[in-house]
């Protein structure tokens, strides 16, 4: 039997000719992450444990991005204490505020994660990686610590479920369509413990950004990672980002998948996950009349260049909807520069949305934007579980850039 | 270990176990005290030490929060059983040394404040109430290795 991508990276870091699903495996780390609400968790393991040092002070990011710049005293505690431990032990990539993003959009732009790289971070959606060919996984505060420390992590070989991508995706569709239509598809457990690769001509007519979107949104159908082969289209983002090679794996032509699922990427329409699971979707033509009161567009989900563009080309001559609130973050500092450069932080402004430095901030409820009582907002984050933004009978509906921006215009769920 | 049970129905989530609101502290009994609250708001007051949690498919969907198990454990029960465990947070309660068990008709068949009694050595769970015995197969000798040294770290 041959081995999916994600198995041969696997096998490849955990020094073996072969693995199978279901194999108990110990391999080497590329890459340990953690922010501010889960690197204290594991700087208090490793304190516990009574162990000390690093097992390589360039293979550790620590991103201050959760509830930073600070929301209020025991969140500045946090930061404090994952900056006391970055110096103690020498850490190279330590983002604080002024130099942080958003995680999952920084470290790719940072060029820290390579095709081949097996990558482990203490936050659910570290699958993002895996758009640069790399095998990514989300795990908790003590495999964090654990990593640090040693440099390596336990894994159960994952089988995988093959997502054959054909066709070109219509103007106005995005990576958050597709990958809101798969869960919608499949389930939030559709994809329990699986890989989900990514594959087929399609592939091809999804740019970067929309990669990462999907990949990021690998973990909603409960995916143990999720995964793009490398390409013309990877090599072009790497390029002048990284000096650093990696390697690149291909799936063996005899691998098994446990299903395929295909999507035609020219069927696909705006789609939208209503309340409270990411698998509850619609398409837009079907959400009827639900009016709202906050859109936020950003998270590591859709805080790219092109998501803030698709906004911005929505707001552009128009205005947001008396007694809606749009929320624009950016997911880096880059990105920010970026849309000030293009004229588009003007465009938002004007329209009536505010801007705000990187932070993931509403996407879990932290701050900057929460939700009242009975309140609802179209959101291009990635979870909208009861509570996720705020008050818990506040309402998230998911969803792209594009419609987000549509909706904030309309003062309702829809598309212009 | 035996104790009375609270069930939950599918995908209790990582959002409802412990809300972001309270992850700007990593304290267990802070974390513990605000426990299930978005979804059973007299949990943290009525649970008592020992006892059990029972819930549908996908328990611990969503995030990666490590203070979700913690929370839980910090409450007080001693075992979660469900029909199935989410993946990150399945590892997580391994992690921390929070036992686990897989098994859906236990899980199901339960109601809130069964009297339950689980034996991990031996694999199988009874309950009182209905008088049924369920076994459960047992994990793999690494992840028994990491639960009987109580985590990770041990």
């Amino acid at each position: 039997m041959g081995m999916t991508l994600s198995q041969k990276i696997l096998a490849d870091k955990a020094g073996l000719e072969e693995v199978k699903p279901g194999q108990l495996v110990t391999a080497k780390l590329d890459l340990v992450l953690g922010n501010d609400i889960t690197s204290p968790v594991a700087i208090n393991e490793l304190n516990k444990a009574g162990k000390s040092g690093v097992f390589d002070k360039d293979k550790i990011a620590l991103v201050m991005d959760h509830f930073a710049p600070n929301k209020d005293i025991k969140s500045a505690q946090q930061c404090k204490k994952c900056r006391e431990f970055a110096l103690a032990e020498n850490i190279t990539h330590f983002y604080d505020v002024g130099e942080m993003g958003i995680e999952h959009a920084l470290l790719p732009e940072k060029g820290l994660v390579c095709p081949g790289d097996l990558v482990i971070g203490a936050d659910s959606h570290t699958c993002t990686y895996g758009a640069l060919g790399a095998f990514s996984t989300g795990v908790g505060s003590t495999d964090m610590a654990y990593g640090m420390h040693k440099g390596t992590a336990w894994f159960k070989v994952p089988s995988a479920i093959k997502v054959l991508l054909k066709g070109k995706k219509a103007a106005n569709i995005c990576g958050k369509d597709v990958i809101l239509h798969l869960i919608g598809k499949i389930g939030v457990c559709g994809a329990l413990y699986k890989s989900l690769e990514f594959a087929g001509d399609g592939c091809r007519n999804l740019d970067i950004d929309d990669r990462f979107t999907i990949c990021n949104m690998a973990i909603e159908a409960g995916a143990k990672n999720g995964i793009f082969a490398y390409d013309e289209i990877t090599a072009e983002y790497l390029n002048g980002r990284t000096s650093r090679k990696g390697k690149i794996h291909e799936a063996d032509k005899n691998a098994e998948y446990e299903q395929t699922v295909e999507i035609d990427l020219s069927a696909l329409t705006p789609t939208v996950a209503f309340p409270h699971l990411p698998e509850n979707t619609r398409t837009v033509d079907q959400a009827g009349d639900i009016k709202i009161d906050q859109v936020v567009i950003g998270s590591c989900t859709n805080g790219h260049i092109s998501d803030l563009r698709a906004a911005a080309n929505v707001f552009k001559g128009r205005k947001v909807a008396k007694g809606v609130r749009a929320i624009i973050i950016p997911a880096t500092n880059e990105i920010y520069l970026q849309a000030i450069k293009e004229g588009l932080a003007e465009i938002f402004i004007n329209a009536g949305a505010v801007i705000s430095t990187p932070t993931c901030g509403p996407c879990l409820g932290g701050y900057m934007g929460i939700l009242a009582e009975n309140e609802r907002c179209v959101a291009t984050t990635n979870r909208n579980f009861v509570g996720r933004m705020g008050h818990i009978t506040s309402e998230i509906y998911l969803a792209s850039p594009y419609v987000a921006a549509c909706s904030a215009v309309l003062g309702k769920i829809g598309v212009l | 270990m035996t104790g009375k049970a609270h069930k939950y129905g599918d995908n209790v989530d990582t959002d409802v176990i412990i809300p972001a609101r309270y992850l700007n502290t990593s304290d267990a009994r802070e974390l513990a005290a605000h426990c299930m609250e978005d979804i059973d708001a007299e949990f943290s007051a009525k649970v008592h030490s020992g006892d059990i949690m029972t819930a549908g498919e996908n328990f611990g969907c969503g995030s990666s929060r490590e203070h979700a198990p913690l929370a839980i454990k910090a409450s007080g029960i001693s075992c979660v059983i469900a029909a199935s465990f989410a993946r990150i947070f399945f590892r997580n309660a391994i992690n921390i040394g929070l036992p686990i068990l897989e098994c859906k008709e236990a899980a199901l068949d339960s109601l809130d404040g069964d009297e339950m009694e689980i034996d991990l050595t031996q694999g199988f769970i009874i309950n009182k109430r209905l008088g049924k015995k369920y076994s459960v197969p047992p994990y793999p000798a690494e992840i028994r290795e990491i639960i009987a040294r109580g985590g990770l770290f041990g």
